[in-house]
């Protein structure tokens, strides 16, 4: 058994909620610069330039990547031998976001959804814990915007469609959405589970390293052609029309109900940032 | 590509005449935020026959709720949201004088159809690029509905802010033409 002060947890969610929406990882930079080699499109190209002159000033200027600085979406995966002290977790990572957003200088987008008053903390967060075993806890936070996510869906498809069915879902989304989840984006795929299991593990592909195939070859190949067709649509950056409209596809798989066939699909802007710690 | 052109609002009818789908535009002058709760309000007034809380004859509305300012600082980021979710607001704003729209994504046939009368146009700010365009933003001053947070309307001084013309005066709109352009 290891203690874990949830002060400690605070302290590390506030940090994360910062570096998220300032700094974008290398695997979304390098992402950038090999689709400028592909684009063919001049605005296309200009577009993609602005990005990468974008995520360096806003590095410089300690300004967040993108004004909407999200939802904190919070995903834990907590040790099983960890033994929480000094309060309630959940309530550790609320201050934390609490914290992160307003000493970041980032945006309170949280609101009741009715009368649409801003509650003006950003909180809650949203928290995914998942058991592992071991002492420690890995905290990783994905602050979603809602330009892409409004464009998300989940339905739940007849067995009888197969793959042909889904990759139809998957790539009639992305032409639905068009210019509004601010393309080049990043496209997560949760197939199978339940009707909530399908969107929490196509949330979680987001997370992946941008264009690290999955494992399964047989998903990866799904992945590919997925990225190949939706590539042919024509929206390109900003969907002002060109090659590059997404710059992956990551599929998660897990089994369904022999009566179903949930599919997810999450679509990520190209501020796909998120950024982790272990304590 | 063809070298920006550049705008300095106000605007008048013979300034958006001329810009063509695709433009680089560089835009100087006053420009006024609002999104979704601002125009629900603005819409409400005109409703019960009150004045706008600014003249928007010949301006242009900025669809941003920017992340707060540094110590220093006129504003923090400030990219584009998206704009279908004023479609529903802009066509009476247009009826009031509307010269220009910034936002990102695609805009309602009746929005569309609303900028050939009333001959506005409509243009997009690259989404996300947040950073990069609060540097083209020199000032920034609450005009109304302070309570609103990032949703109160302001008024923004721009130096050559970058857009590119998405919908002009006569129906056309670059969504549509330039990922035709591009399917295969």
């Amino acid at each position: 058994m290891r203690e874990i002060d949830t002060r400690e947890v605070t302290e590390k969610v506030k940090e994360l909620c910062i570096a998220a929406n300032y700094e974008l990882g290398n695997d979304m930079l390098q992402a950038f610069e090999k689709a400028m080699t592909e684009e063919e499109s001049p605005v296309g190209k200009d577009i993609l330039q602005q990005l990468v002159e974008n995520v360096r000033i806003a590095r410089e200027d300690q300004t967040p990547i993108c004004q909407d600085t999200g939802y904190a979406v919070v995903f834990l995966e907590l040790g099983q031998d960890v033994h929480f002290v000094g309060g309630d977790v959940n309530e550790a990572i609320h201050e934390g976001v609490r914290q992160g957003y307003r000493d970041g200088y980032l945006r309170k987008s949280t609101c009741h959804p009715f009368t649409r008053a801003n509650r003006g903390d950003n909180t809650p967060a949203i928290i995914h814990v998942e058991m592992v075993p071991g002492d420690r806890v890995k905290i990783t936070v994905a602050p979603k915007g809602a330009g892409s996510e409004n464009m998300s869906r989940v339905d739940m498809l007849t067995p009888a469609v197969g793959i042909e069915g889904i990759k139809e879902f998957v790539v009639d989304r992305v032409r639905a959405s068009g210019a509004n989840p601010c393309p080049p984006t990043v496209v997560g795929v949760g197939i199978g589970g339940t009707f909530e299991q399908a969107a929490l593990i196509a949330k979680k592909a987001l997370l992946r390293p941008v264009g690290e195939p999955n494992p399964d070859p047989e998903l990866a190949a799904l992945e590919k052609d997925l990225l190949s067709r939706i590539n042919r649509l024509g929206i390109g950056p900003q969907g002002l029309g060109g090659r590059t409209t997404s710059l992956a596809v990551h599929v998660n798989m897990m089994p369904s109900h022999i009566a179903s066939l949930p599919v997810a699909i999450n679509i990520q802007c190209h501020v796909n940032r998120h950024k982790e710690a272990v304590l | 590509m063809s070298a920006p052109v550049t705008l300095k609002t106000p605007l008048r009818e013979e300034d958006v005449d001329r810009l063509k789908i695709g433009d680089r535009i560089l835009i100087s002058g006053a420009v006024y935020t609002a999104r979704d709760a601002a125009h629900k309000r603005m819409i409400d007034q005109l409703d019960r026959g009150e004045k706008l809380p600014f003249d928007v004859r010949g301006q242009i509305i900025y669809y941003v709720g920017p992340s707060p300012a540094r110590p220093g600082r006129p504003i923090g980021a400030a990219g584009p949201t998206t704009s279908y979710r004023m479609d529903a607001y802009s066509p009476r704003l247009m009826e009031e004088g509307l010269r220009g729209m910034i936002g990102k994504g695609m805009r309602s046939a009746e929005v569309i159809d609303a900028m050939k009368r009333h001959r506005c146009v409509y243009m997009a700010a690259v989404g996300g690029a947040a950073a990069l365009l609060s540097r083209c933003i020199k000032s920034a001053e609450v005009i109304a509905y302070e309570d609103l947070g990032p949703e109160a309307v302001r008024r923004l001084e721009v130096e050559d802010f970058p857009v590119i013309l998405v919908n002009d005066v006569r129906g056309h709109d670059l969504y549509e033409e330039g990922a035709r352009k591009y399917q295969r």
